[in-house]
């Protein structure tokens, strides 16, 4: 069993390397590997989570053992919060990979993308189940570069501008990161992370350690994209060709800046409460201020992109309320709660903010444009696009049957338990702005008939590909709900939850085997 | 410590670079001499004062050896700082051919 772990990162690698050679030579190669590999990581990562083993698989690479119980070389761990992780990438990866079949045909050099879109997911695959620190940044790097390149696909004004000013606050962002893990190796004398969790645990919390902290947050921060940091988002994800949105959007931000957040705060750190408090606030911020920049735009894909922001606070204020009651030494199931509808709020980010953009795009291979004031009508010409749209929408503002719903509702709940009445209120406050701002998208582009142009009366639905990737997410926008029934719940849910909040568990069960 | 401060020094000129230049060009070493700082204080970190290199060999004199993992994680940090700042200046070439200036000022397509 253990030996699938590498296959997550080494697949998609050669992947890479067999298209950018051979894609040139046979016609179709490109999408016919990217298809099968990405098909093959999602049935290797569904299988981890299914076979309701829920213990950690540790991987030593190159098969170096620990001497003394110290441990020396990489070690890939892959845990249910891993596993989640996987989950959530190779999906994506998979239905923007089958999206893209018919969508790139608005570019030119296929093969070049797909290239570029499976070093992305070897990356996040890498970030998701490594061990050690210094290869996260090794493998933060690869996601992070290919993500520049995919942004500036288009090579026009707009695309260039955008990749270039994410750059520059990336490029800022990775010399936190290195800076920080230089700080934690010269503190601690490893890089491993269970290592350092049981170092951390012995010593008192000290002031190199809080400074750490900080530099983490602002890092990875930038990379998530949360408030004071938010900058770049907007431009990249709107620049980037469509499927590349849904993937930027649905799951860099989250694997390559909430997952490492997350994951070095419960299972690295000592939870303080001052830090504690610092990400909730960091989280409500970008929560309020990401509906309220959202709801003035006119740019179908720029409006999509703000909201990623705002619903990221709500992935945030959800763990971060974990973290502050389990700082408090407070009641764990609160705790458990809290974190629990903020991971289920991740997953059906990626969903429904996936599918957004995939319309988003579908739109735009017929019509060529973003503009909302150019649409109107479509509701009759696109009648799948509309269709999957509107369940999106009504996902992500949070109407009941669909998930979005029910993961906010999780949250509220959570904050109504712990006392934290302001959550609760500001949540529900975003979310009636969101179902406005989304009314509009609906309003403008669907339903305007009055408005309807020349351009407009000839659109036809999109290629059959295109409308397979968005039926399948619209129907997991349905699906996913059915998450918080006990049963399923047990298996997907419930063991991520737990790895975040048994925090020495983590390092005892890898340092013993 | 003289060195570490020196090494922040370097790292607050890096990022006084990126925040005040106009010119693309120089926003790019500013980022550049940002990284380098960084680099310093990882082979820093590594030192031991009259530390021999990390090489065994027969007729080694019983001293101390510096730490071999940080210069290892540089060497790792240099390649991946030269892909992306090669990947960022031929962003910066395309964007010359686009707008015919280096003037961040004056590449404004992106608003709101």
């Amino acid at each position: 069993m253990n030996h699938i772990v590498p296959f997550y990162i080494v697949l998609p690698l050669a992947a890479a390397f067999l298209i950018s050679i051979l894609g040139r030579f046979i016609k179709g190669f490109s999408k016919v590997t990217a298809g099968f590999i990405f098909f093959t990581l999602l049935c290797l990562s569904f299988f981890y989570i299914f076979s309701g083993d829920h213990s950690t698989i540790v991987y030593n690479i190159g098969g170096w053992e620990p001497v003394n119980n110290i441990p020396i070389g990489i070690y890939l761990i892959l845990d249910p919060f891993s596993g989640f992780m996987l989950c959530i990438i190779n999906t994506m990866a998979f239905l923007s990979a089958l999206y893209a079949v018919s969508y790139i045909s608005l570019y030119t050099g296929e093969n070049y993308f797909y290239t570029l879109l499976c070093i992305m997911v070897a990356g996040l695959n890498g970030v998701v189940v490594t061990g050690d620190l210094f290869n996260l940044y090794v493998f933060l790097e690869i996601t992070v570069i290919a993500s520049y390149a995919l942004v500036a696909f288009g090579t026009e004004k707009e695309e260039l501008e955008a990749s270039f000013k994410y750059q520059v606050l990336g490029g800022i962002a990775t010399t936190l990161i290195l800076f920080s893990i230089g700080m934690i190796y010269w503190y601690t004398k490893t890089l491993n992370i269970p290592d350092i969790a049981g170092i951390l645990n012995k010593s008192p919390d000290e002031k190199i350690v809080q400074f750490c902290q900080l530099m983490l947050i602002a890092g990875f921060g930038l990379k998530a994209a949360i408030m004071p940091f938010h900058g770049w988002l907007p431009d990249a994800h709107s620049s980037a060709p469509s499927s590349i949105s849904a993937m930027l959007s649905g799951v860099v931000i989250k694997a390559a800046g909430l997952y490492v957040i997350f994951r070095l705060f419960f299972n690295m750190f000592q939870l303080t409460y001052e830090i504690s408090i610092l990400i909730t606030a960091i989280g409500t911020l970008s929560m309020v201020v990401g509906v309220f920049l959202a709801i003035g735009q006119w740019d179908l894909k720029r409006l999509l992109a703000y909201h990623s922001i705002s619903q990221m606070g709500y992935v945030i204020i959800g763990v971060g309320m974990g973290m502050m009651i389990l700082a408090n030494n407070g009641n764990k199931a609160f705790a458990s709660l809290a974190i629990m509808g903020g991971l289920f709020h991740l997953i059906n980010h990626a969903v429904f903010k996936g599918l957004l953009f995939l319309n988003a795009g579908a739109i735009e291979y017929r019509l060529g444009t973003r503009d909302l004031n150019k649409m109107g009508g479509l509701f009759e010409k696109m009648p799948v696009t509309s269709a999957t749209s509107l369940t999106a929408s009504m996902a992500i503002s949070g109407i009941p049957p669909f998930n979005g719903f029910f993961s906010k509702l999780v949250i509220i709940i959570a904050a109504v338990l712990a006392k934290y009445y302001i959550l609760a209120a500001l949540a529900v406050f975003v979310s009636i702005i969101t179902l406005a701002s989304f009314m509009k998208f609906q309003r403008y582009a669907f339903f305007n008939r009055k408005s309807i142009k020349k351009a407009v009366n000839e659109v036809k639905d999109v290629p059959f590909l295109m409308k397979f990737s968005m039926i399948v997410l619209a129907v997991l926008c349905l699906a996913l709900s059915l998450i918080l029934i006990p049963g399923i719940r047990d298996t997907i849910l419930q063991p991520a939850v737990d790895v975040l909040m048994g925090k020495n568990d983590y390092y005892i069960n890898l340092l013993n085997m | 410590m003289i060195v570490f401060i020196l090494c922040f020094i370097l790292f607050l000129v890096g990022l006084f670079g990126i925040l005040t230049s106009r010119n693309i060009i120089k926003i790019i070493i500013g980022l550049s001499i940002m990284e380098f700082s960084v680099y310093l204080f990882l082979v820093l970190i590594g030192y031991i004062e009259n530390g021999q290199a990390p090489i065994i060999t027969k007729d080694m004199i019983n001293l101390p050896v510096v730490d071999p993992l940080p210069q290892a994680m540089v060497l790792t940090a240099i390649v991946i700082g030269l892909a992306t700042k090669s990947m960022l200046m031929a962003i910066a070439i395309r964007l010359y051919k686009k707008f015919k200036t280096f003037d961040i000022r004056k590449i404004t397509s992106l608003k709101g």
